[in-house]
């Protein structure tokens, strides 16, 4: 069949074989995940991009203890430091690197304590949508017949609307409030998770150690979640990377136009369509500042999201 | 080793043959009717359904006769199927009530604002299109590259930024900042006995920052479909055999190379067409584009049910017709996608 093989690809397994356990060292354990790691780590663009999401992420997660202020804490706000640009300093000392908003709030707090909600919106959100993705997509691969016709035809029709429209049309109907943006989100994201754990669980269910396990007469259920589902599994931790991005964009989004997060819970949206206002008098640091974190949060998330793609996509391996 | 290609090359070819067109056509005909009555049937529940609107319809220091007999006028008292029937006879005539915020007809409404939303759309793919053939053709003919490698990164840029907040930052640059252009509204005049925003200098000046806006998502999703179809025609015969023939660069590229290509990228533009109509909600309400993107948003805060209700559906069957047409469009240029329809059907 193959005739011609790269020069190092059959080079390296002959020396493996050939020295045996003489230089160990020299041949890294390769284990598949190991493998997409090395090759992962050779965009620099994507490492990067990695470093700035654990950033981000931590910065979310240690919030009170990190920023010089408590945005939701009425006391520490003075509405006499309102709307002051950025390098000024309040009247009791404190500097505001990213300046203030209308009601004296400290940007730079704002934005971590926004991007708290927006990333944990985004995260909860994705996980559901993942469990309800897995388990449609691995039913649909494993029992097929019309238990799939039916599942597949209602992932086509949710995918066939765009999201934005399927979002705005369940906020219309729910109602506004965290946790109907959050099933809003699930309900959006639910099909593309189904949809690809079902292509690659399609794959799995025709390989020989899964017929051995039905053989086996292990139970329905294991062979499904413990045999299929972690074979099946690289190509959905892409989408999932994909998808948390545009859920949170999409969460913004909402946000900035009043049907997402309330207002006592700003996300970094909500944060940008509150300066909108103020930057048509050129006060722009309120919108630009949250928006410019936003992007980096989601370009960061997607650029990740690339690099995976290209590393677990069999077609570009070399 | 030859033999089983050509086995298998036989039975793609005979699986290929399908059932005749016409029972392809009518079934996907019959599937497109169900999805329309499905989703009608999701939005009647969704927003009649949930939550009362006679709390909405009649004033609160209303007695309770003149209450009863609202109820009864608007039919509020019968099973919520007899409800749908009655809303799924009415909207077959075109009648989806009128609004309770303006007092007209609510389909009428929406027709009213659809020009301004479809200009802006047609204009947002027309600009995304001129800029991301050229990008994703150079980035596919040199993907190793700086440039071609800083196009990608760009383009993962362009999926990246949030539609809303580049509006926002070209309101500051160009209208508040450099001055050059308009932040708001839309101006119109008259070409050929049609009000459009083409007619003059003005309406251009002011349909060009939404409509950039608006066209920078589908900008970066072309640019990656060409870039990726690119690099794989770069790889076949006829592209080598047109070099190896002497052909020059510039004919391969427009001939051979781009001229197969197109045919997913216009694919994928007539299909993005209706999520770009879908997203101006986002833009229209940054610039006051008034179109029916800011009229839904509008009446979901002013709770305008059959304004809600009638965009929706008409959203969702402009959705179901593009969808259709493109199946229809494929079955004709592609006889394969006749049997794969009709396999997963």
């Amino acid at each position: 069949m193959r005739v011609t093989l790269p020069f190092k690809a059959a080079a390296a397994p002959i020396a493996i074989e050939g020295e045996g356990e003489a230089r160990p060292e020299r041949v890294p354990r390769s284990s598949p995940w190991r493998l997409m790691l090395r090759e992962f780590y050779e965009s620099p663009v994507a490492v990067g991009a990695l470093a700035v999401l654990v950033v981000l992420i931590l910065a979310a997660v240690f919030a009170p203890w990190l920023t010089p202020q408590n945005p939701y804490d009425l006391r520490s706000i003075d509405l006499l430091d309102a709307l002051l640009p950025p390098g000024e300093t309040s009247m009791d000392g404190m500097v505001f690197h990213l300046g203030t908003d209308g009601q004296g709030r400290d940007m730079l707090s704002a934005m971590v304590y926004g991007l708290r909600v927006s990333i944990g919106v985004g995260v909860i959100s994705c996980l559901i949508a993942l469990v309800v993705g897995i388990s449609v997509g691995l039913a649909a691969a494993f029992f097929g017949g019309w238990v799939e016709t039916l599942l597949m035809r209602l992932v086509d029709l949710q995918l066939s609307m765009p999201s934005i429209l399927v979002a705005l049309m369940l906020v219309a109907i729910l109602g506004q409030g965290v946790d109907k943006v959050v099933l809003a989100l699930v309900i959006v994201q639910w099909a593309y998770f189904a949809r690809t754990l079902r292509g690659s669980a399609m794959v799995e269910r025709n390989k020989e150690y899964v017929e051995a396990a039905i053989g086996l007469d292990v139970g329905r259920l294991r062979v499904m979640f413990t045999h299929m589902l972690p074979n099946a599994l690289p190509p959905l931790i892409v989408v999932a990377s994909v998808q948390l991005a545009s859920a949170i964009a999409l969460e913004a989004t909402l946000s900035f136009l009043g049907l997402g997060v309330p207002v006592t819970e700003p996300s970094l949206g909500m944060l940008i369509a509150n300066g909108f206002q103020y930057l048509l008098s050129g006060r722009y640091w309120i919108s630009v500042y949250p928006g410019l974190l936003l992007l980096v949060l989601i370009a960061s998330l997607n650029l990740v999201g690339d690099q995976l793609r290209d590393v677990i996509n069999p077609r570009n391996r070399r | 080793m030859a033999r089983d290609l050509l086995k298998d090359f036989h039975q793609t070819a005979i699986s290929a043959e399908g059932p005749p067109m016409t029972e392809v056509i009518l079934r996907r005909f019959l599937q497109a009717i169900l999805v329309v009555f499905a989703m009608s049937l999701f939005v009647f529940v969704g927003i009649y359904g949930i939550g009362n609107p006679v709390d909405l319809l009649v004033p609160e220091d209303m007695g309770p006769a003149a209450r009863a007999e609202i109820i009864s006028h608007l039919g509020l008292d019968r099973p919520l199927y007899i409800q749908y029937l009655t809303f799924l006879g009415n909207v077959l005539q075109g009648d989806f009530g009128n609004s309770f915020v303006y007092n007209t007809p609510a389909l009428q409404l929406i027709m009213s604002r659809l020009p301004a939303t479809l200009e802006l759309a047609v204009a947002a793919m027309i600009i995304s299109t001129i800029f991301a053939v050229p990008l994703g053709l150079w980035a596919g003919l040199r993907p190793k590259s700086i440039s071609g490698r800083s196009i990608m990164v760009g383009s993962i840029l362009g999926f990246s930024l949030p539609t809303f907040w580049v509006g926002l930052i070209l309101i500051l640059v160009f209208s508040i900042w450099l001055g050059w252009l308009p932040s708001s509204g839309r101006a119109t005049g008259t070409v050929f006995g049609i009000e459009t925003s083409f007619g003059s200098w003005q309406g251009i000046q002011h349909l060009l920052l939404p409509a950039f806006n608006l066209a920078l998502f589908k900008l970066a999703l072309i640019i990656r479909l060409v870039r990726a179809g690119v690099i794989e025609a770069m790889q076949m015969d006829y592209v080598r055999y047109a070099f190896a023939k002497g052909v020059s660069d510039r004919r391969v590229m427009l001939v051979h190379v781009l001229k197969n290509i197109m045919i997913p990228v216009v694919t994928v533009i007539g299909l993005e067409l209706g999520t770009v109509i879908a997203f101006a909600v986002v833009t229209e309400t940054i610039f006051a584009w008034p179109g029916t993107g800011k009229l839904i948003i509008d009446s979901i805060y002013q709770l305008d049910r059959p304004v809600i209700v009638a965009y929706l559906m008409i959203i969702v069957a402009l959705f179901v017709f593009i969808n259709f047409t493109v199946d229809m469009i494929y079955l004709i240029l592609d006889p394969r996608a006749r049997a794969r329809m009709v396999g997963t059907a």
